[in-house]
């Protein structure tokens, strides 16, 4: 479903990504872990189309399609969603308004007919037990006073309701207390199915308890530099991005497992 | 006189511009130039009493006597008043479209895109001639219901044959012929306009509209409209300027007069969609209006609500003089310059009254070269105890070509007043754009629901169906401010 072939990205000049190579399969999903600067979220935002970022070099495919290509709501109708580290506020319009023109832009891009106020809200409603998301946050203006928690669990919010194929999170455990992350992530859970693939991106283990991920890679300074099973990231957790700091990728892939 | 095909101009009306087309409707036009002889003949034209030319005459040779204005923040080559026509009527039989299948579908889609309701799509479109045309027999069919209610609505110039002791006793009562340049220039002459009287205790039935006058399209420049709800009536009143326009720079200069008396509400909204000039900020009208209410009686509430998205430039400032004790004045106004608008609109809030109350909410959208100053003033007299004032002006700047700009005026002579002012500047920023993107939204839709956003204070104050149309017609506009 993604294929990312040797992918260079800058931001204003710096080279961030320095040759990513990942292969997804739907139902995937994948944990990509790293310490703070390694370009974690240049991936993310790279793959959702963010202009402030530069593709030097590289390919992406998406269902065999070219995805750099495409304009960023053109990705989102193909079903790429990307769930914000920081959620932006939009003050003055309706959660709900807004959920409901994203979906019918997506609809109308799958040849879907455009769903009407009362169709949606009955889809809605369902959508909202799914991710235990509280009535009130529907009428409020999108993102605007939540608290931070409440902003995260939006995003799975309107993930569910746009149902995406390609999710990516993005530091989505970030601020988030225990409670706050594991309703985010029963969330996710629930939203998990054969044909839709997951881009877990964190920089903590701790997330992983919940949401168990398939494959693990750990970037360093634009590369991945390991890449394994869920056990990947308990090892992480024990011994720290030091241990794979500092090491040529030569180096890190000589370390046993386990040591 | 001379009769000219409206055609002509049509070169004026810019791509953008959705509502510049030209309907083929004969008119008859008074050759350029104004003097006391021009005013005679449009008196005469219009069958008025004596009394009527001579408040018109007393108009003109004051403002003889007076100079255009210079303070506002806009800036344009100077108007000649002698090479402006001040008649332009429609011909009594119209050769327009008979119906909807006669006209031009693209102009049916333009009022499609806007929303406007079949029936309205019609009366814009010339459909139906005599309705349009002849402001008169529309404004019959809403007569009958009306009347049985005692509620007159009819335009200026028959109020003027049918009730002129109201007129006399109402014109000018809030805004003399004296007032500034533009005004007294209306009242010198004023075409027609409405004229709407609630009497005691009646509460409007229905919301008065005056779709069907913008259509005498030329002759609208100098409107005159008069509202008076009489002690504990209740009306409001939508005047929509969505109406097909275009031309060179031309004036517009009206005059919209309300007085509220004890215990009366006056609701009052605009939208205003002239014609705003090219893309190089050539053509589009000069909108030059006096619009002023008195709460003429204990707790009359007088409200405002604008929606300014046209002209090339709006000079607009609808105040309210509070004169009862407890009466209430309110300003909600969205104003949006792209191109090379430039606007310079507010309110004036005059607290005489004790206890009297005043609300200001404005939102200023500039996008493109497009400048827009708010400017307002809040006065609380000595005798207004207690008197109190919220204001609260926004402005959102999309793209860095633009300005907003912020004058508030404040003048407090008593001590108990209490006034409250905010004010915030805004970018539409690009990572709300890019957050509507990824969830699958156009950057022009992304734009024009942030912008919604933005003005939804202003919006919620509209009737349901206007609103509907103001959002739509803020969305039309903004094509291509981004991106």
């Amino acid at each position: 479903m993604l294929e990312i072939r040797n992918l260079h990205a800058s931001v204003e000049g710096n080279e961030i990504l320095k040759g990513i190579d990942l292969t997804v399969q739907p139902g995937e999903v994948h944990a990509i872990m790293g310490p703070n600067g390694s370009g974690k979220s240049t991936l993310a935002r790279v793959l959702a189309g963010q202009e402030a970022y530069e593709v030097t070099a590289g390919q992406v495919l998406y269902d065999g399609k070219d995805l750099l290509e495409m304009d960023p709501e053109d990705r989102a109708r193909e079903g790429v969603f990307m769930a914000f580290q920081y959620p932006v506020e939009i003050p003055g319009v309706g959660n709900t308004y807004f959920l409901k023109a994203a979906l019918n832009a997506v609809r109308k891009h799958r040849g879907l007919h455009e769903m009407d106020a009362i169709e949606f809200l009955k889809m809605v409603r369902g959508k909202m037990k799914l991710v235990q998301m509280d009535e009130t946050l529907l009428n409020r203006p999108v993102n605007e006073g939540f608290s931070g928690g409440e902003k995260k669990r939006n995003e799975i919010f309107h993930m569910a309701v746009l149902e995406p194929r390609l999710c990516i999170l993005d530091e989505t455990d970030s601020g988030l207390d225990i409670d706050a992350l594991r309703i985010v992530a029963d969330g996710v859970n629930a939203l998990r199915a054969k044909d839709r693939s997951f881009l877990v991106i964190t920089h903590y283990q701790r997330l992983l308890n919940y949401i168990v991920p398939d494959f693990v890679h750990v970037l360093v300074d634009g590369r991945f530099v390991r890449s394994g099973g869920k056990e990947l990231a308990l090892e992480l957790e024990e011994k720290g991005y030091s241990w794979l700091e500092g090491m040529t990728p030569e180096q890190i892939a000589a370390q046993p497992v386990g040591a | 006189m001379q009769t000219t095909e409206t055609s002509t101009i049509e070169q004026f009306a810019a791509q953008d511009y959705k509502f510049g087309f030209v309907t083929d409707v004969e008119q008859e036009t008074f050759p350029p130039g104004l003097n006391e002889e021009v005013i005679a003949r449009l008196s005469a034209k219009k069958g008025e009493p004596e009394w009527m030319l001579e408040w018109r005459l007393k108009a003109y040779r004051h403002w003889l006597t007076m100079s255009e204005p210079t303070w506002a923040n806009v800036h344009y080559t100077p108007i000649d008043y002698q090479s402006i026509s001040y008649y332009a009527g429609p011909k009594p039989k119209g050769s327009g479209p008979k119906s909807l299948e006669e006209v031009d579908p693209e102009i049916l889609k333009t009022y499609e895109k806007l929303g406007i309701p079949l029936h309205e799509r019609a009366i814009l479109a010339g459909v139906a001639v005599d309705a349009v045309f002849d402001s008169v027999s529309v404004a019959t069919t809403f007569k009958e219901k009306l009347a049985e209610v005692g509620i007159i609505f009819c335009s200026f110039s028959e109020a003027i044959r049918n009730h002129p002791e109201l007129v006399q006793e109402y014109m000018g009562s809030v805004v003399p012929y004296t007032d500034n340049y533009f005004a007294t220039l209306n009242a010198a002459v004023f075409s027609d306009g409405s004229f709407v009287y609630v009497p005691k205790g009646v509460r409007c039935p229905m919301e008065l509209s005056t779709y069907f006058r913008i259509n005498a399209r030329n002759s609208g420049q100098f409107e005159r409209t008069l509202i008076i709800a009489d002690e504990g009536a209740y009306v409001s009143y939508l005047e929509g300027c969505t109406a097909p326009m275009r031309d060179e720079n031309q004036l517009h200069a009206a005059v919209v007069e309300l007085v509220a008396r004890k215990d009366a509400t006056i609701k009052y909204s605009t939208v205003q969609n002239w014609y705003p000039g090219d893309e190089n900020g050539k053509g589009g009208i000069y909108n030059f209006v006096t619009k002023r209410g008195k709460c003429d009686g204990a707790n009359a509430k007088i409200s405002w609500t604008q929606v300014e998205t046209g002209s090339a430039i709006t000079w607009k400032y609808p105040s309210v003089i509070l004169k009862g004790d407890h009466s209430v004045g309110e300003f909600y106004s969205v104003a949006l310059t792209k191109g090379y608008q430039q606007a310079d609109t507010g309110t004036k809030m005059i607290h005489i009254g004790k206890g009297t109350k005043s609300t200001i909410v404005s939102k200023g959208i500039s996008a493109g070269h497009g400048q827009n100053t708010y400017r307002g003033s809040v006065r609380i007299l000595k005798g207004a105890d207690n008197a109190r004032n919220f204001s609260q002006c926004d402005s959102m700047l999309i793209g860095d070509q633009c300005g907003a700009h912020t004058f508030p005026y404040i003048d407090v002579q008593n001590p108990t007043a209490r006034m409250e002012h905010e004010a915030t500047t805004s970018k539409i920023g690009e990572d709300q754009i890019f957050y509507c993107n990824q969830r699958g939204i156009s950057t022009e839709d992304a734009v024009s629901m942030i912008v919604n956003g933005f003005c939804k204070e202003v919006f919620r104050e509209l009737p349901m169906e206007f609103a509907v149309e103001a959002q739509k017609l803020l969305a039309v506009n903004l094509e291509g401010s981004v991106g």
